[in-house]
């Protein structure tokens, strides 16, 4: 109920944000019943098949998001280094299995995105305990083996209490 | 003020535009799909990135500014998985990977 409720608070502030429109009454009415209409929606689709949301995720997602700027930025210069001195800095493209610890769907999808999102390392399967990785370099692979990022997004997903 | 606000917006719009050049010329240089897809996420996140903060910069505390972050949140959540899909779909058509040593795989 709580998670209705917190999507139909995101959503008007998202309708507002994006119109810009506040005092004229039919505009926002109709984004009243656009922003209805998507939580009721939501609601038939999640009411079948309940994965219980943790909205902890929420709070401790900024702290992870700064991680992964760093995270993203320090990935974005190699992969630039390999681009621009391929001599100096060469490439050795490799697949490799990464084990995961998430136990929620949520968890390992915010993993894999994580991986994808770094340059230089692509999530392409995952598996019941590990995800098919490749890699641009071996250092990229071993980065990923040492395990920082799925520790961290294990600790974002965990549940409370 | 408003000089030091255009150079660091400026700043970040030429570093942008840069990071989007280098990916450019990384998807000329490396030599297979797979490897080809790194040099893209260079300039899906750093590029985005850096050019969407000149902007933001430049439109200040506004709405456009709002939706200029809404849009590179949603780059950041979406891009991985057209990424994403592409490797998959290269690997099940099995494409063949480029090794350092010269053997395919």
């Amino acid at each position: 109920m709580s998670h209705l409720l917190l999507l139909i608070i995101g959503l008007s502030a998202f309708w507002v944000l994006l119109s810009g429109f506040w005092d004229n009454l039919l505009l926002l009415s109709l984004g009243v019943a656009s922003v209805l209409l998507v939580a009721l929606l939501d609601w038939r689709s999640t009411s079948s098949n309940p994965e219980p949301y943790r909205l902890a995720v929420l709070h401790r997602l900024p702290l992870y998001w700064s991680w992964l700027l760093v995270a993203i930025v320090s990935s974005n210069i190699d992969v630039m280094k390999r681009i621009l001195f391929p001599r100096r800095f060469p490439i050795d493209p490799q697949f490799t299995r990464i084990p995961y610890t998430q136990h929620s769907s949520l968890g390992v999808a915010i993993f894999a995105n994580s991986i994808t999102l770094t340059p230089g390392t692509v999530a392409i399967e995952v598996d019941d305990t590990h995800i098919l990785v490749h890699a641009l370099t071996g250092e990229a692979a071993r980065d990923l083996a040492r395990g920082e990022m799925d520790r961290r997004v294990t600790r974002l997903e965990r549940c409370e209490g | 003020m408003t000089i030091l606000l255009d150079l660091v917006s400026w700043t970040f719009l030429v570093l942008g535009t840069l990071a989007g050049i280098i990916g450019a010329v990384g998807l000329f240089r490396f030599p297979d799909f797979y490897s080809r897809v790194h040099a893209a996420g260079v300039t899906d996140t750093l590029c985005a990135g850096l050019v969407l903060l000149g902007l933001m910069l430049q439109a200040g505390l506004t709405l456009i500014s709002v939706k200029l972050m809404l849009i590179l949140v949603f780059l950041w959540l979406t891009s991985p998985v057209a990424s994403h899909s592409l490797v998959q779909a290269a690997l099940h058509s099995r494409l063949k990977s480029w090794r350092r040593n010269g053997e395919g795989e």
